[in-house]
């Protein structure tokens, strides 16, 4: 599972399964500012700028490596209610789950603490 | 059914074995994903769009109550409760993880079930005829030809490393249940006009997918006995010149087409004759041991029509009407063949929640002899009931939600599961079958369009087999939006054909309205009993044509 994809254009996010469980992660900021993993897209750490995208890409390549997580790529986003939304539909899917089952996956608050839940469409 | 012996027994244990280890090594870092997904897929688990998906095979989709009743526990115990039939009759969990799938094949050998060759470049797992074995126009069951196939195709050494996947059916029967023509290879059980003696009609190079092919048949009458040899003689040909260079022509219909069919069968027959073909075929003591297991079960002595049922219909139009679409007539008199719909309105076409499959499960050990089936269009059949006892299996469907009266209707539509949940899709396909499910939900509306069978892939590689619905949808991104190609005319029988395009894709809002204008010209320009697809035979494209594009051009 190759991390070297062509970089998309900016803003952007990253992205990946969990190695164990399969589902959806995101790369975000700790308290401290190291690169943590969070199951929660409202917390992803959006690269705005060529710096912050390298730093994440650093990371996908050093998790991937590490065996922590598979298939992680940056991801372009739009800013929505201060929030990051994947520009392309595929992606959108990764973010909320099946759209016939609104019971299951993050837009049903899987892994995603209540505080922290939102509403995506 | 068929029991595994020893030596299944022993291969399918050891097997889970092997993947426990290869999972801990992937987990401890001893394997990098590059080298765990070759072997993950070899074991039927894919990394999809939300998580983890493993793919179950139920060989020529025949399943006992224990076997159902097991696939619910792990639904349930390891996923959402729920699984996904797919059209190549095995069962796909959308949700399981990593760490949990060496438990989760150890529960499946508890039960004879595997994963092995749902994925990679091998023998995938063999289809048959849902109504093997019971079917009317059947002349031979063709489960034991396919339980013969997956032993000898199973870990097979020349056959690990395809060009591409590869698939085989079976059918015993004159009409075609199982779509042999859109397979690598079909086999159709056949009596020889001159002998008499049962032969196979052999077809190659069928396949959907980015370049749909209708099978050719190379030889009309293969004796029973060379099965093996024969088929051993088409992969050697097929694994020695088979494209590498490009997965999208590695595919044996690719070579067919390129080579033709004649140099095709001249190579493989070439092959054949050079074959050991006594060191190659099975030995008839296993064969008749294989077949032993498909003898058929200790029917009662029962009048061709039951009276019970008859005053129970008189009585019940809901019910007169659930069996008239339902039920296919059975070879034993007094018994029947039941489809259990899992199309109910506005639920993803193929879907079964554990609870569903405990109630199928004690069905089948009740009405069934213990026996079920999974189809290719995604329902299940209860392949051995008494007439009398089909008012009581109605009213405890009924009550799980699974009494829907369409088989074979409009609103019966086999759909992929799409960009909802698998990584390849570039559209979605369970909600666009909702909408047409809605749109067409009447079930007198249905009753009156007659047979219709809709066809959803969410992308070019066709799992739902669009190319060869009467209509076909096919899922495709357009300038970063979900588009909707619409094909008509294609059929899955012994008339397969490839379905024609209609004119440009439309947006998921307008496929029903698309798919509403199609079924108006069929109804006002049929003649008699003709069928939708026969009117389509009879009439062209042209005028479903143009009332497709009022839609496409209104709304482009």
């Amino acid at each position: 599972m190759a991390a070297a994809v062509k970089r998309p254009p900016l803003p952007a996010i990253l992205l990946a399964n969990d190695l164990l469980d399969g589902d959806i992660v995101f790369a975000t900021a700790a308290p401290d500012g190291a690169l943590v993993w969070t199951r929660d897209p409202a917390h992803a750490l959006v690269a705005a700028d060529d710096p912050a995208a390298e730093r994440l890409e650093a990371y996908a390549a050093n998790q991937l490596a590490t065996n922590h997580v598979v298939d992680a790529y940056l991801v372009d986003v739009a800013i929505e209610g201060g929030l990051p939304v994947p520009r392309h539909y595929r992606e959108r899917m990764k973010t909320l789950g099946p759209s016939n089952r609104l019971d299951l996956g993050k837009q049903a608050g899987e892994g995603i603490d209540a505080q922290s839940k939102r509403v995506s469409a | 059914m068929y029991r595994y012996d020893e030596f299944d027994e022993r291969f399918v244990r050891e097997r889970v074995a092997q993947f426990r280890d290869q999972v801990s090594r992937r987990l401890d870092g001893s394997l990098t994903e590059d080298e765990f997904k070759p072997l993950r897929l070899k074991n039927g688990v894919y990394l999809q769009l939300h998580a983890y998906m493993l793919r179950i095979a139920v060989p020529y989709g025949t399943l006992s109550g224990r076997q159902l009743r097991q696939l619910a526990l792990i639904g349930e115990k390891y996923d959402r409760g729920y699984g996904h039939f797919t059209t190549r009759t095995n069962l796909q969990f959308n949700w399981p993880k990593l760490r949990d799938i060496p438990d989760i094949l150890d529960l499946l050998a508890d039960v004879e079930m595997h994963c092995i060759q749902t994925s990679g470049n091998c023998i995938r797992n063999v289809t048959a005829d849902h109504f093997a074995g019971v079917a009317q126009d059947e002349l031979e069951d063709p489960r034991p030809t396919a339980e013969l196939l997956r032993q000898w195709s199973s870990l097979h050494p020349e056959f690990s490393y395809l060009p591409r996947k590869f698939k085989i059916a079976v059918t015993g029967a004159e009409h075609d249940r199982a779509v042999i023509k859109a397979h690598d290879i079909g086999l159709r059980l056949r009596r020889h006009p001159d002998t008499h003696e049962t032969c196979y009609e052999v077809s190659v190079g069928g396949g959907l997918g980015r370049t749909p092919m209708i099978g050719k048949v190379v030889r009309d009458y293969l004796p029973k006995p060379d099965l093996l040899a024969y088929l051993e003689a088409i992969m050697r040909v097929y694994n020695l010149e088979g494209r590498r260079d490009n997965k999208y022509k590695a595919r044996v219909k690719i070579l067919v087409h390129e080579i033709g069919v004649e140099e095709f069968k001249r190579r493989v027959e070439e092959e054949f004759a050079r074959l050991d073909g006594p060191s190659v075929n099975a030995d008839p003591a296993e064969i008749a041991r294989i077949a032993a297991y498909f003898a058929p079960p200790a029917y009662e002595t029962l009048p061709e029509v039951s009276r019970v049922l008859e005053a129970t219909k008189a009585g019940n139009p809901a019910f007169a009407r659930w069996v008239e679409t339902n039920t296919t007539p059975h070879k034993a008199p007094g018994y029947t063949a039941l489809t259990i719909s899992l199309k109910p309105i506005g639920e993803a076409p193929g879907d079964a929640t554990s609870d569903q499959m405990r109630l199928v499960a004690d069905l089948a050990e009740q009405y069934s002899h213990d026996e079920l089936r999974v189809t290719h269009a995604q329902n299940l059949v209860l392949p051995h009931v008494r007439q009398r006892d089909l008012f009581a299996i109605w009213q405890k469907l009924g009550e799980a939600g699974l009494a829907s009266a369409n088989i074979g209707l409009i609103t019966d539509i086999i759909a992929c599961p799409g960009l909802d949940y698998c990584a390849l899709a570039t559209a979605r396909s369970i909600p666009i079958a909702q909408a047409i499910q809605q749109r067409f939900a009447d079930d007198e509306r249905q009753r009156l369009i007659g047979e219709l069978n809709i066809k959803i892939s969410g992308c070019i590689n066709a799992c739902g087999h669009h190319h060869v619905g009467h209509i076909g949808i096919l899922g495709l991104e357009k300038r970063g939006i979900e588009s909707y190609q619409i094909t008509l005319g294609g059929e899955s029988t012994e008339n397969a054909k490839i379905g024609e395009i209609l004119g440009p894709g439309v947006a998921a809002e307008d496929v029903p309205e698309a798919i509403e204008r199609i079924v108006e010209v069929y109804l006002t320009q049929r003649v008699g009993n003709e069928s939708f697809i026969e009117s389509v035979r009879r009439l062209g494209l042209a005028p479903f044509k143009a009332a497709f594009q009022e839609v496409a051009h209104a709304v482009a």
